[in-house]
């Protein structure tokens, strides 16, 4: 499952973490750890920003976390018009890091700063091209 | 030796479909050759542009800008830093004087927006983050600044009015400047039943994207008082930078680089926040704003909202601030923004800003930030 199916557009089908959406398409969320110095990082990183090393190796990611932050986007850039409006969180991971992604089934009302999220990987079924993602749920 | 400005020039902001790039550098230019005095074009040995290419039909810009303005300097190149792009310019400038590499600089900072969408110029920006873990959810820019306000109402009951505020009182000052996109004043009400950008940032919280340029000379000491009687001196200088994506930054209620700058400005310029007569910073949303008094000192942490809410970043208030109506009123032709924050505070510091101007200013700033937070500037100035 190459990297260039990961996003509603991909903007960087080459990366050296490519491996990141085959995982996520068996339904794993990974993120990297370095195997010099043991940072983990997420989104994954080929290359430690600690210790400088380049040598890593996958790790799963519960998906658990609290919302740091969010935003619902009415005016959408190009490509995306047609999903908008779009709600979109920062979520601190409980094993170290942070991702952003699309608020799924929590209804508007229920979304606040603070609340518990789970990170479920998820495939865009409507889309004829398979597109993996994954969205902010209720844990 | 010092590094002073003797010549400013500001060309109309807004929707410029009237010209080319180089035809938009070139008002300022020419308003700024005559307000040096006995400067002729070809005593200018270095020309800086500051400008985001991507927006532009035409490539390499610089070559594009001197030959249109006639001249044929030493050396010629542009600087990028996002919407810092002009601030970055002016920098490279002071160095090149500083190091006696070059004696005269002209600077101008340029940028034609509006030949693209604003569906395209939303993608073009959003990617201003990272692009392998954001962008392909759809962030936009305003949507960046929407998660910094939504989290500092959070930690801090900052509100939509207060951010609305910002709003008012820059299209107030903004009404007085007849270089501004939008020389109207809007009501509270206005902003806030204005339309949803991205949840809590309306339509009315957002610079617009404009054309236009605006234009610097500047030069050493020794040569200043040749073409001017009031050079305005560069005291303090401040730049640094923050991580790229806002997955990575410490906080999402302050820019860390905007922090640093006005620190290592404040420490050059051995000035204090409560010394500064006037500033303009970078409102490119209304939260942006609120920040940057937190930011450069102006104001405690978190007491930003409140810091409007009492009008202290009106003329007579502690800090005057964007007097000029900001990049929310004069539209935020990016590469220029710097550049005509620049040529307001000479204004100022000259007494030459008409109604707008905040009586005996004598020690002004610029706080130009880059992308969301990746580079700030901080300028202090002095008369």
């Amino acid at each position: 499952m190459p990297f260039k199916y990961f996003g509603k557009i991909n903007f960087t089908p080459y990366t050296k973490v490519d491996k990141f959406s085959e995982y996520l398409h068996k339904g794993k969320l990974m993120g990297s750890r370095c195997k010099n110095c043991g940072e983990i990082y997420f989104p994954p990183r080929a290359d430690c920003l600690k210790c400088m090393d380049d040598k890593f190796e996958w790790v799963e990611y519960s998906g658990k976390g609290i919302l740091h932050s969010f935003t619902t986007i009415h005016a959408a850039p190009k490509g995306f018009e047609d999903i908008a409006p779009y709600t979109l969180g920062i979520v601190d991971l409980e094993e170290g890091g942070r991702l952003i992604s699309w608020i799924g089934d929590i209804p508007e009302k229920e979304v606040k700063i603070g609340m518990n999220v789970k990170v479920v990987p998820r495939i865009f079924e409507e889309i004829p091209e398979i597109k993996l993602y994954y969205t902010i749920e209720k844990p | 030796m010092k590094v002073g400005i003797v010549g400013i020039g500001h060309g109309k902001f807004g929707n410029r479909s009237d010209a080319t790039v180089q035809e938009l550098a070139f008002e300022p230019f020419k308003e700024a050759i005559e307000d040096a005095n006995n400067l002729r074009r070809e005593d200018i040995d270095s020309l800086i542009v500051g400008s985001v290419p991507e927006y532009h039909m035409q490539r390499s810009l610089p070559g594009v800008v001197a030959e249109y303005v006639g001249i044929n300097p030493k050396s010629t190149w542009l600087t990028e830093a996002a919407c810092g792009s002009g601030s970055a310019a002016i920098r490279t400038a002071y160095m090149s004087i500083k190091s006696g590499m070059h004696d005269i600089v002209a600077v101008i900072g340029v940028q034609k927006m509006r030949e693209l969408s604003t569906e395209e110029i939303l993608a073009l920006m959003g990617r201003v983050g990272d692009v392998q873990w954001e962008s392909i959810f759809g962030t936009t820019f305003p949507g960046y600044y929407a998660l910094y306000a939504n989290r500092h109402m959070h930690e801090f009951g900052t509100t939509k009015e207060q951010m609305a505020l910002v709003a008012v009182k820059n299209h107030y000052y903004g009404s007085m400047n007849p270089y501004a996109f939008f020389q109207k004043e809007v009501t509270k009400e206005r902003v806030l039943g204005s339309e949803d950008v991205a949840f809590p940032v309306n339509v009315f919280d957002c610079c617009a994207n404009a054309d236009g340029a605006a234009c610097v000379i500047m030069t050493n000491e020794k040569l200043a008082k040749k073409f001017n009687d009031t050079p305005v001196w560069f005291e303090g200088l401040g730049s640094a930078s923050a991580q790229m994506s806002l997955l990575r930054r410490p906080n999402l209620v302050e820019i860390p680089s905007a922090v640093e700058a006005a620190k290592q400005a404040y420490k050059q310029a051995n000035v204090e926040p409560s010394n500064i007569s006037v500033a303009d910073v970078h409102d490119c949303f209304t939260i942006a704003e609120i920040m940057a008094y937190e930011n450069l000192g102006f104001c405690e942490k978190g007491k930003g909202g409140k810091f409007i809410e009492e009008k202290q970043s009106y003329i007579g208030g502690k800090n005057p601030v964007n007097v000029d109506g900001g990049l929310k009123a004069k539209g935020h032709p990016v590469g220029a923004t710097g550049v005509s924050m620049t040529t307001e505070i000479v204004k100022q510091l000259r007494g030459e800003a008409g109604k707008r101007q905040v009586s005996g200013a004598d020690i002004g700033l610029t706080h130009n930030v880059g992308g969301i937070g990746q580079y700030t500037f901080v300028h202090i100035l002095r008369r």
